[in-house]
């Protein structure tokens, strides 16, 4: 059997963690009840892919429960709060092209690396982010091409967390897939959408001169120990808790 | 929840596989159709349930009124020569 990758298990394993995290907290609290499930269904299917990962790469509940803040590897875009639901939206489609562009690369990869179980996974997850990515766009056109409301507070979510978008195609060490080769990609797929969306595609710079590259360090932004506190603390107070 | 009320409402109708017809599964709220499809994925084929799914705005649907039952279907209640039960199947005829 060949070696699992683990330094790249435990960083995707991490986003999707996160994520799926983060878009549970819309359950019950979602603008409409249909909206709430289809928040709960991705988040799920990212749960489904963080257990599988982070499985590869030694106790599941250790990865998830027990580990610090600065333990975390995964992109600081995926720990961004939920913020209004275009946000959400913004934060879903810049990941979510991202997860799709990655995932479909990682399913075909030649390398040895392979064999580890991570082109298995990424053969079936590939499937699930192309559904969630088009929930996403489908949401960015609208809003975008809404209201006048709608339309300034999609813009205004893209453009606030553009800055967190620079991170995803750093290289990751044991990961069979030239991440740098997906930004050109990535950014005609984003930008056909925000230009069918009649928004404009934000301009700043997408990383910060401090910050850059910086969750997959474990460097965290400052709302993330909070969310991680409420994910943790059940079971930390009841250690193997489980019903 | 309550921006949802504006929205039109659509039936959902899910064929559960392949050879069987599409059955009403329920309803929902949604801004167009593209997506009512996608909300009715999420909602109602979740565990599996579906693969092909319908949807129907609420308001095209026209239906039989509780008021006219009586006339609709209380005369084909006592015409059990209606069923097929009547019949000598022929000697010889089989799959029948």
């Amino acid at each position: 059997m060949n070696r699992v990758p683990v330094t790249a298990a435990i960083a995707l394993g991490d986003d999707a963690l996160v994520l799926a995290q983060r878009l549970g907290e819309w359950a019950g609290h979602a603008p409409v009840l249909e909206e709430d499930v289809a928040l709960a269904n991705i988040a799920l299917d990212l749960l489904g892919q963080a257990r599988t990962l982070l499985s590869m790469a030694g106790d599941e509940d250790q990865h998830a429960y027990l580990r610090e803040e600065r333990e975390f590897r995964n992109v600081q875009l995926v720990e961004q709060p939920n913020g209004d639901f275009a946000h959400t939206i913004a934060r879903q489609l810049y990941f979510a092209t991202y997860q799709q562009l990655m995932y479909s690369e990682l399913a075909t990869a030649q390398s040895e690396l392979e064999q580890g179980g991570l082109a298995a996974l990424a053969a079936k997850a590939v499937k699930e982010v192309a559904y969630h990515r088009d929930h996403a766009v489908q949401w960015t056109l609208r809003l975008g091409d809404g209201t006048p409301e709608s339309h300034e507070r999609m813009q205004r979510a893209l453009d606030a967390l553009w800055r967190y978008t620079g991170e995803l195609f750093q290289p990751m060490e044991g990961l069979p897939v030239d991440l740098p080769a997906l930004r050109e990609p990535w950014l005609a797929a984003i930008g056909e959408v925000v230009a069918r969306a009649t928004l404009t595609m934000p301009d700043g710079p997408d990383r910060t001169p401090w910050a850059a590259g910086a969750g997959r360090q474990g460097v965290h932004t400052e709302s993330f120990g909070r969310m991680l506190a409420e994910m943790q603390h059940l079971h930390r107070a009841h250690p193997g808790a489980s019903w | 929840m309550s921006p949802a009320t504006d929205w039109p409402l659509w039936e959902v109708f899910v064929r559960s596989r392949r050879g069987l017809s599409h059955s009403h599964a329920g309803s929902l709220h949604a801004p167009d159709a593209t997506m009512a499809l996608r909300q009715a994925r999420d909602l109602y084929t979740r565990r599996g349930e579906g693969v092909s799914i319908w949807v129907v705005p609420s308001s095209q649907i026209t239906a039989s009124s509780p008021d006219e039952k009586d006339p609709f279907f209380e005369p084909a209640a006592d015409k059990p020569y209606r069923h097929p039960t009547f019949y000598e199947i022929p000697e010889g005829v089989r799959h029948l």
